[in-house]
């Protein structure tokens, strides 16, 4: 066994136990950490393939972005996440079963897939000398430029779609109205009283 | 390479399980189920980038890349519908969210 074999099986053997306790842990916060954990094994996996661009992306998409907007929500929302376990035990067994139908087809197609049909596609591996980035780099700008495109946009309607389903404006609070500011004149911001003498002014 | 893809396809037909798994068991907990969407998605890319090494095709890390864009709208969508739903219910049992039932 050479040391890729090991560094396969130890990364697959922690990210799988990971997502394990992902769905098992009791506590939420302990699942996004987990969450993370499989994550950065996935990352090792993807270096171990040769997709180093992938793995790095991963870490800063996941771990640096996705990871931490889920830790931020589950410790923002004030939940009782004990009720929430009630139905846990309740779906074990059928979710066991449909799970475990899943698992056992899926392996069976992928091994017969892998040993079989794509095993007998495979080209020779195209010396270039270029790195995986590179590579990736000339694909990706050339070829499939309009999907590229196509994933920006799909990032700003996310972010606009986030943005417009939680920004509140709270009733009490005084914002700056720049056009109310700029459309003021002397009339609408100034008016004389003339005050009799003893009397002073009522609103 | 000495690990085959046969090995690669099998973890990550296990982490789609597992990510299944945890939406049958976790359904009444939505922040655990967006967790296990995206385990089900790094199964897929894990999928996607095995085969585009093996095959000596790298549009398949392009692909994977893309997977990668929508998870993270997806999630990024999915806490803000979760942080507004928190909001008008004060709590996060979806299986009374039949507020838009009209």
């Amino acid at each position: 066994m050479d040391l890729q074999a090991i560094a396969f099986y130890t990364l697959a053997a922690i990210m799988l136990a990971a997502a394990g306790l992902v769905v098992t842990a009791r506590n939420p916060v302990h699942s996004v950490l987990f969450l993370i954990l499989a994550f950065f094994s996935g990352a090792g996996l993807f270096v171990l393939l040769g997709a180093e661009f992938l793995a790095m992306l991963l870490i800063v998409v996941y771990v640096g972005a996705v990871a931490v907007l889920f830790l931020f929500v589950v410790m923002m929302l004030d939940v009782d996440f004990v009720s929430l376990r009630s139905g846990f035990a309740q779906y074990m067994p059928v979710g066991l079963v449909v799970s475990g139908l899943l698992l056992v087809e899926m392996v069976m197609v992928s091994g017969a897939v892998a040993s079989s049909g794509a095993a007998a596609k495979v080209k020779a591996a195209a010396v270039t000398g270029r790195s995986n980035i590179e590579e990736i780099g000339r694909v990706l700008y050339t070829d499939y430029v309009y999907f590229f495109q196509a994933a920006g946009l799909v990032l700003l309607v996310a972010m606009i779609g986030a943005i417009v389903l939680t920004l509140r404006h709270k009733p009490g609070v005084r914002r700056q109205n720049i056009a109310d500011q700029t459309a003021r004149t002397r009339k609408s911001g100034l008016s004389i009283v003339k005050v009799a003498t003893g009397e002073g002014i009522s609103e | 390479m000495s690990v085959g893809l046969p090995a690669y396809l099998a973890v990550a037909a296990a982490l789609f399980t597992i990510g299944v798994f945890g939406i049958f068991v976790n359904r009444r907990n939505i922040i655990v189920v967006l967790m296990s969407i995206e385990l089900i998605l790094l199964a897929v890319n894990i999928n996607l980038v095995s085969f585009s090494m093996f095959l000596h095709d790298v549009v398949g890390q392009i692909f994977a890349m893309f997977v990668l864009t929508v998870a993270a709208a997806e999630a990024a969508v999915g806490l803000a519908i979760l942080v507004t739903f928190f909001r008008n219910r004060g709590d996060i049992a979806v299986d009374h969210a039949n507020m838009m039932k009209g």
